[in-house]
């Protein structure tokens, strides 16, 4: 078996060319990990240039609406570039650095990841190419015209489902091409090893930050946490902290326009496994192994597999996964803008959704943390539409 | 004996390097992709390596994305590309047939009944696109059981080392990706490729086939002086889709090459 393997899952699933790309990428990882200079200079960015810690919030009116656990927000949102994307991003920009790779190729759905890999770029003097699909192109609009103000190039994909999913197969196809160059920054916690682990890592501060400020303001642990999960970068970085502490998760995935239509992104509501994207993993295909189509309203979370370590947890059923509509996440999209003064992005409203519901079954000593992963910019324009459709 | 060892013993004594065109199955349509396999090898195909199609082909470019795509509208499954190879064996197809595709159609499929339904259906050997060898043991513990070759393939990237472990695991032949990069048709070799040929005879003492970028019979007949095998994919995939008889344009280009491979 290979390495990078959570329980059954995960793996390293590349063609030929990008296997001593891994180990490379790997070896630098480790090595970095050992480097107090490398931990001091990622810190310091996370504090100077991405603006951490990020507050975790008490949404008392949320709270009340609900009437049941008190809930607090982790405000990803107010992270630089508006997303917990730039953590990771930053991390890997400066392991590329440490390469000397001159280059960096990323997949985009939301724009978010792609604005935070143009900004890391940027910040570090580093040519960046952001892969994004069509529709999504027509659909993030603003994050487009934010990657190219940032000086990254952003190349349009119109192949398959013309998604994050096609993204991904071009970034992929650009570093087999250009690997001597080039490091890929994968945007969420899925791929072949390391990526996996590597991405939780860099995520991982939200939990870390979060388990503190709940421990200072309540002195203990959340009964519940929940994030949303596409890839699973938002809701593995939260998680991890408290992975062996008696602390619930909760997953919540693109319900889209419901389970039975199938044009969702719920991996977990159906009970296929397979490889896509050098991954061993939940995902979505058909009876002759093809990846089917997704539908979600939010770009972010359509993708049709999952992070590896979350098949893990859905397995060893040390966390839950659900799904949210893309009805029940426009709802949760406009009540927390207008309950707390907080307009999240689209992905982050299906977790939204999903504490809209649990917290008045929940008691009033209990408390959640909701990750939100984003703001909510980004969505205007779809949310308009969709509100303007739904008049009718 | 597999086929595919019994064609390189051939070529060997007659002292000539093997052609091995790519077809995409399903490509450009179901009726003359089955045609297709029998015309190839009266044209002169030493061997066949036949495309399954994956929604998702992350090792190739635009042209043989194409293809794929076409060939899953016209509802080609992995089911259908064995039933194909049955089809050219009962109809007279007596040459190696290698399919390659992704490892998802295989594991979806199931392994095992994949292993034995291929070797059933006439197939010789398999190529997984994205199945290293540290991921593969799966799928070589049921590939020994029916005498079907896993062929691994090793590219410019992979270090001596590598090579080694790559030469001893792969069966049949050992197949080099020319260059780094998706497949697609080049205007010239790429640099350094005979040195890289020259690395894995020193790791191997198997076939060594060369694939990716090779766009004409001049290029494949430079390839032949130091390789075993061409393999010839998205040049052969375009002559297909382009306007006139695919049936036609085919035999044509696979006789060109046949003559530049001797």
């Amino acid at each position: 078996m290979s390495k990078g393997r959570f329980g059954r899952f995960g793996g390293q699933y590349v063609p030929e060319t990008l296997m001593p790309a891994l180990v490379e990428l790997e070896d630098a990882y480790e090595d970095a990990k050992r480097d107090e200079n490398f931990a001091r200079e990622f810190q310091e960015l996370l504090k100077k240039f991405v603006g951490r810690p990020t507050p975790l919030y008490f949404a008392k009116r949320l709270t009340e609406l609900c009437g049941g656990a008190k809930i607090y927000l982790k405000r990803e949102d107010l992270a630089h570039t508006g997303a917990h994307k730039i953590n990771n991003a930053l991390g890997q920009g400066l392991l590329a650095k440490r390469m000397n790779k001159t280059r960096i190729v990323a997949e985009t759905g939301a724009g978010q990841h792609g604005v935070a890999t143009a900004a890391t770029c940027a910040m570090l003097g580093l040519e960046c190419v952001v892969y994004m699909g069509t529709d999504d192109i027509a659909r993030q609009q603003p994050n487009v015209f934010r990657m190219k103000l940032l000086g990254a190039k952003v190349r349009e994909v119109n192949a398959g489902s013309r998604t994050l999913k096609d993204a991904i197969n071009e970034a992929l196809r650009d570093w087999v091409t250009n690997v001597g160059t080039t490091h890929y920054l994968l945007g969420s916690a899925l791929g072949p090893h390391p990526y996996p682990t590597m991405v939780r890592e860099f995520q991982s501060v939200i939990g870390r930050e979060a388990k503190q400020q709940l421990h200072e303001m309540e002195g203990k642990l959340p009964t519940t946490l929940i994030a949303c999960v596409g890839g699973g970068s938002n809701s593995i970085g939260l998680f991890d902290a408290f992975r062996d502490d008696e602390v619930e998760m909760i997953g919540v995935e693109a319900g889209g326009r419901g389970i039975e239509s199938g044009k969702h992104a719920a991996r977990f509501a159906e009970h296929g496994v397979g490889v896509l994207h050098g991954t061993y993993t939940y995902l979505l295909q058909t009876d002759d192994g093809q990846v089917r189509e997704t539908h979600s309203i939010s770009a972010g979370l359509d993708y049709p597999a999952v992070g590896p370590e979350h098949a893990e947890f859905f397995e060893s059923e040390r966390a839950g996964y659900t799904s949210a509509t893309d009805e029940e996440a426009l709802d949760a999209f406009q009540k927390i803008s207008q309950y707390e003064g907080i307009i999240p992005a689209l992905e982050s409203a299906h977790a939204v959704a999903k504490v809209l519901k649990r917290a008045p079954k929940m008691k009033r000593d209990e408390i959640v943390i909701v990750n939100l992963s984003g703001r909510g910019d980004k969505d205007l324009q779809t949310v308009m539409s969709a509100l303007a459709e739904s008049a009718q | 004996m597999n086929r595919i060892d019994e064609t390189f013993r051939a070529l060997r004594q007659e002292k000539r390097a093997a052609l091995m065109p790519f077809l995409p199955l399903g490509y450009p349509n179901i009726q003359t992709s089955r045609e297709m396999i029998r015309v190839a090898q009266d044209a002169g195909a030493d061997m066949l390596e036949l495309g399954i199609p994956f929604s998702d082909p992350l090792a190739d470019g635009p042209v043989i994305q194409h293809a794929t795509q076409v060939a899953l509208e016209n509802g080609m499954t992995l089911k259908r590309c064995l039933e194909m190879a049955q089809d050219a064996r009962a109809n007279g197809v007596t040459i190696p047939l290698t399919l390659m595709g992704y490892y998802n159609s295989i594991l979806k499929y199931d392994v095992k009944k994949f292993a034995r339904d291929a070797v059933k259906a006439g197939v010789d050997g398999v190529i997984v696109a994205d199945l290293p060898i540290e991921e593969a043991g799966d799928l070589q513990d049921a590939a020994r059981e029916h005498d079907l070759h896993i062929v691994f393939l090793a590219a410019p990237t992979s270090r001596a080392e590598r090579l080694k472990k790559i030469g001893a695991a792969t069966r049949g032949f050992l197949y080099l990706v020319s260059l780094t990069g998706v497949t697609g048709a080049r205007a010239g070799l790429p640099d350094g490729l005979e040195e890289f040929a020259q690395r894995a005879r020193k790791a191997t003492d198997k076939p060594l086939c060369v694939g990716f970028g090779i766009a004409d019979a001049e290029n494949a007949r430079r390839v032949a002086q130091f390789a075993d095998g061409v393999i010839v994919g998205s040049a052969l995939v375009a002559k297909i889709g382009d306007s006139g008889n695919a049936i036609d344009n085919a035999r044509a280009f696979i006789g060109e090459l046949a003559n530049a491979v001797v």
